[in-house]
């Protein structure tokens, strides 16, 4: 079992090459991306108006959140640190712009342009910090003031993440609402481990009764289960390479000593036991290691 | 990059008030068709900034665009297949882009601009 991507190296380097060939090729990692997508697009609720709109892919990594965008009919721009993964997309032909950029650093964006922001599976890795330059505190806020300036007003961002647990979690939401941001957390499948998501639906702008939060996916359902007309083991991304490590049990079998021995002999003689065989030099000796 | 996304950016280095709107380098240019969709363009046209825009233009060489626009301008159809072909269809693959107020570049290799910062910029 191998750690959470997040904990071995920073994104530009742990996305080189072969990992960013790896993301693109397996089958089951673009169906998982594609559905987060579509779902993302849909808490997004964008107007039903036909007309194409401008959206930011944050962390579009090879571009496969923004076939599904492109396939929507919208017009994207996707903003990744990793330069393997942007030539993947190159590869790919992605239809919207690539920039190469650190979302930490800023989106850099004019204000008040962009319709609707999504991100798949990149915010938590904003929580690292790789360099001793970085804060992650500062570097959230930094990232979630320049979202908010970007978005028109009105319009909804939908980070769909990874936390590696609820003080990653706190701190990325209360990052966003510090910035202006109403809204909150979307919990998709939450009685399953693997089928569980995380979207953060950000509102900017006023909050309003009209907007209220979008209902969760498979929030009565027990398990998650219920909606598996496909194998729920499935929708996760790699979910071995999400979790924490096992510590490895140390084996330290409590060995009796000499002492104790000696002392449980004492015991059974005071009882009156006559079998107790006398104390000699032998007496709970170390054994040698083949024995 | 496409002038749609030059007409979004700013510089970002710290200290910089307005980095709006980057300067453009171009050593190559590639055209690639996108379906004409007027929808769009009748949607994003309040967000661009006009002026940025055709001298975005004009630095790449399209010289069509008019300089003053006015709302009315959106019915005509020549005009929407030039603004069109100006915003969605030409790339910016080879070059630079430059902050207007600290000069700063920022290249742009294969279509995609480099827009990290360094350490000291952030």
């Amino acid at each position: 079992m191998s750690l959470r991507p997040e904990r071995q190296a920073p994104p530009e380097i742990f996305y080189n090459e072969s990992e960013a060939r790896k993301y693109t090729t397996s089958s089951r990692i673009i169906e998982i991306q594609a559905k987060l997508t579509e779902r993302a697009l849909e808490l997004l609720a964008l107007p039903q108006d036909g007309a194409p709109r401008l959206l930011l892919d944050i962390g579009c990594g090879s571009g496969l959140s923004g076939e599904t965008l492109a396939e929507n009919g919208h017009h994207w721009i996707g903003l990744d640190i990793s330069e393997s993964m942007l030539d993947i997309a190159l590869e790919r032909e992605a239809e919207g712009d690539l920039l190469l950029g650190d979302i930490g650093q800023g989106l850099g964006v004019r204000p008040g342009v962009i319709d609707g922001a999504i991100s798949i599976s990149a915010v938590q890795w904003l929580c690292n910090a790789d360099k001793s330059c970085n804060d992650p505190r500062k570097r959230l806020k930094c990232f979630f003031g320049s979202l908010y300036r970007c978005l028109a007003r009105g319009s909804r961002a939908v980070l769909q993440m990874y936390p590696e647990n609820g003080a990653q979690l706190e701190m990325i939401s209360t990052a966003a609402m510090r910035s202006g941001f109403s809204g909150g957390l979307v919990v998709d499948y939450p009685h399953s481990t693997r089928a569980k998501k995380y979207f953060l639906c950000l509102l900017c702008g006023p909050p309003s009764a009209n907007t209220p939060l979008p209902k969760a996916k498979g929030e009565d359902g027990g398990s998650g289960s219920d909606e598996s007309e496909d194998d729920d083991e499935h929708e996760t991304v790699d979910f071995l390479e999400r979790q924490r490590p096992t510590k490895k049990r140390k084996s330290e079998k409590k060995v009796k000593g000499r002492a104790w021995v000696l002392k449980k002999k004492e015991q059974r003689r005071n009882h009156g036991f006559t079998n107790v065989p006398r104390d000699t030099k032998y007496t709970a000796r170390k054994r040698k290691a083949r024995f | 990059m496409r002038l749609l996304t030059h007409n979004m950016l700013s510089c970002n280095r710290k200290g910089v008030s307005n980095g709006f709107p980057l300067g453009i380098e171009a050593s190559k240019l590639e055209v690639k068709e996108v379906d004409f969709n007027s929808d769009f363009l009748r949607h994003i046209y309040p967000k661009i900034e006009w002026k940025a825009f055709v001298d975005a233009a004009k630095s790449l060489g399209l010289n069509d665009l008019p300089e003053h626009v006015d709302d009315s301008m959106l019915e005509d159809d020549d005009f929407l297949h030039s603004f069109h072909h100006a915003l969605l269809e030409v790339h910016l693959e080879e070059g630079a882009l430059i902050c207007p107020e600290t000069g700063r570049r920022f290249p742009v290799n294969r279509g995609i601009p480099n827009m990290l910062l360094n350490e000291d910029e952030v």
